[in-house]
């Protein structure tokens, strides 16, 4: 058990489809009651029970924070992924019963800002669904700059244009538009914050535009959740629980070990919250990093391993879990 | 030295990414900005822009400073003097401006101040101390603010009351705070030394 893994025993009240790729879901208590208060860029953890498996994907919460009726998340059909998001296009239907998370905010808003500049790379664009509708509540400047392949994939595009009018600007890839970052990044006056969340390559050039801009770290937030990547089933010993596991090609190093009975810390199963960080006692291979929370000394150093999201190619991996 | 948390902790000026520069310096200071000039890319000054407070002792970095060929250059006879100024800048300035504060405790004290206001972040501000250690003091009895205070204990230039001068220092302020050294028995006057030089 670890912070942030308090659950809610939530019924799906209504499944919408959004677009060809992109599902919304509604969750209210199956006890009745308003659920926990979050911020704007949020996420829980969803529960699938599929047969044997059970898969816990973090999803960015993108209902009004002045709204705790219900929950609602939207998500993006990959049809190459390792099944999560298939199950909830396909599985979830309006009445059934699911398990979520308690909220957690790996993405808020950082409230001593002046201004707040949204940038938001296609089904990126849910916790900034939320983080508008926080900041428009009391009048909070922030303009959205949001990119995505074509308008029909443009998830709420249309509601964002209707709710905040010129505040919002479109980028289709099908009529070859980009973000003017460049210009955007030199004309913010002093205050401004950029919250940038969409793919990574996305989130590397606005991290380095903004740094060679000279903009603080402090002023630059991001959020992406890596999800875990399958590859080559690999064997781990638990020094500490005295298990030996084996990874297998679906399944995420951290899935193993909840699999084999011992309960690891975790908070956003994406690489980014740093809560489930490993020890490694002793190992003969590779390491295949894909967190976002170790630093490359530590990623080199072969003494530290994010259960979540890395994986491991070699002869073998000793654990201090 | 052990101190206090709050008593403000100052670096070594850098040059550093950035689309402008704003440094501001008071008489030793000024060398501060000169010794950075030797590490900063060539164009550094082309989007710099240098607001200097010789005050009495740094009559002799005007020439070097404006050696550097920045794209401003402001001089003035004291910080109240330069603040309107400063104000005025960052109102007009973009994310991407840099600052550099260097010389006394009472001149990063107050242009942080204005900074902060203005919204920059703290991350993008360096600051080095140069020349004199005087402080500027608030009297937490009557508020009122003292100019280059060198003593302990020192007198309240407002009310008079003796003060010993703390390495509490308030960021709002940007001040240290002075608080009476003789409550309990007024005619009990500690001898002054002069330890902030």
């Amino acid at each position: 058990m670890s912070a942030g893994t308090n659950k809610l025993n939530v019924t799906v009240t209504e499944v919408v489809a959004v677009n060809e790729l992109v599902k919304r879901f509604h969750f209210e208590r199956t006890d009745g009651g308003n659920l926990p208060t979050f911020s704007g860029g949020a996420h829980v953890v969803v529960e699938m029970r599929d047969g044997d498996i059970t898969r816990l994907n973090p999803y960015s919460l993108m209902s009004s924070p002045l709204s705790t009726r219900d929950y609602t998340i939207s998500v993006r059909r990959d049809d190459v992924g390792r099944g999560g998001s298939l199950f909830m296009h396909n599985r979830v239907k309006r009445g059934m019963e699911m398990v979520i998370s308690y909220p957690v905010n790996l993405f808020s808003l950082d409230l001593r800002a002046k201004k707040h500049l949204m940038i938001a790379g296609g089904i990126g664009i849910t916790p900034f669904l939320a983080q508008t509708a926080q900041l428009a509540s009391y009048g909070g400047n922030f303009e959205l700059h949001y990119t995505c392949r074509s308008e029909a994939l443009g998830s709420y595009s249309d509601v964002l244009r209707e709710r905040y009018g010129n505040r919002v600007s479109l980028y289709l890839d099908e009529r070859n538009e980009r973000i003017p970052l460049e210009r955007l990044l030199a004309t913010q006056p002093l205050g401004t914050h950029i919250y940038v969340c969409g793919p990574a390559g996305m989130i590397k050039w606005v991290r380095d535009s903004a740094a060679a801009h000279g903009w603080p770290d402090d002023a630059v937030h991001y959020e992406h959740f890596a999800a875990p990547q399958p590859g080559t089933p690999f064997d781990v010993k638990l020094a500490v629980s005295g298990l030996e596991i084996r990874v297998g090609e679906q399944q995420s190093l951290l899935e193993a070990i909840e699999a084999a009975g011992v309960d690891p810390p975790y908070l956003c199963r994406g690489g980014v919250c740093g809560q489930c960080e490993t020890n490694v006692i002793s190992y003969d291979g590779t390491f295949k990093h894909n967190d976002h929370w170790l630093s490359d000394e530590e990623h080199c150093s072969g003494k530290k391993i994010m259960p979540c999201v890395s994986r491991f190619e070699g002869r073998s991996l000793v654990l201090e879990r | 030295m052990k101190t206090i948390l709050s008593r403000p902790v100052y670096g070594t000026l850098s040059p550093q990414a950035g689309k402008s520069h704003l440094l501001i310096a008071d008489a030793e200071g000024a060398s501060a900005i000169l010794d950075l000039a030797k590490k900063a890319p060539e164009d550094f000054f082309a989007n710099a822009h240098i607001m200097f407070i010789p005050g009495r002792t740094g009559d002799s970095f005007q020439n070097a400073l404006k050696a550097l060929k920045p794209a401003q250059y402001y001089e003035g006879p004291s910080v109240a003097a330069a603040l309107p100024r400063l104000t005025w800048v960052l109102a007009n300035a973009h994310m991407g401006l840099r600052m550099y504060l260097a010389g006394t405790e009472g001149l990063i004290g107050q242009m942080m101040q204005a900074a902060l206001e203005a919204g920059i972040d703290p991350a993008s501000i360096q600051t080095e101390h140069r020349g004199s250690w005087a402080r500027r003091m608030q009297c937490v009895h009557c508020k009122g603010i003292t100019e280059n205070v060198t003593t302990q204990p020192a007198t309240c230039s407002h009310c008079g009351l003796l003060l010993l001068v703390r390495d509490h220092y308030s960021k709002r302020h940007a001040a240290f705070q002075g608080v009476c050294i003789n409550a309990e028995d007024p005619t009990e006057i500690p001898q002054k030394e002069e330890i902030f030089r």
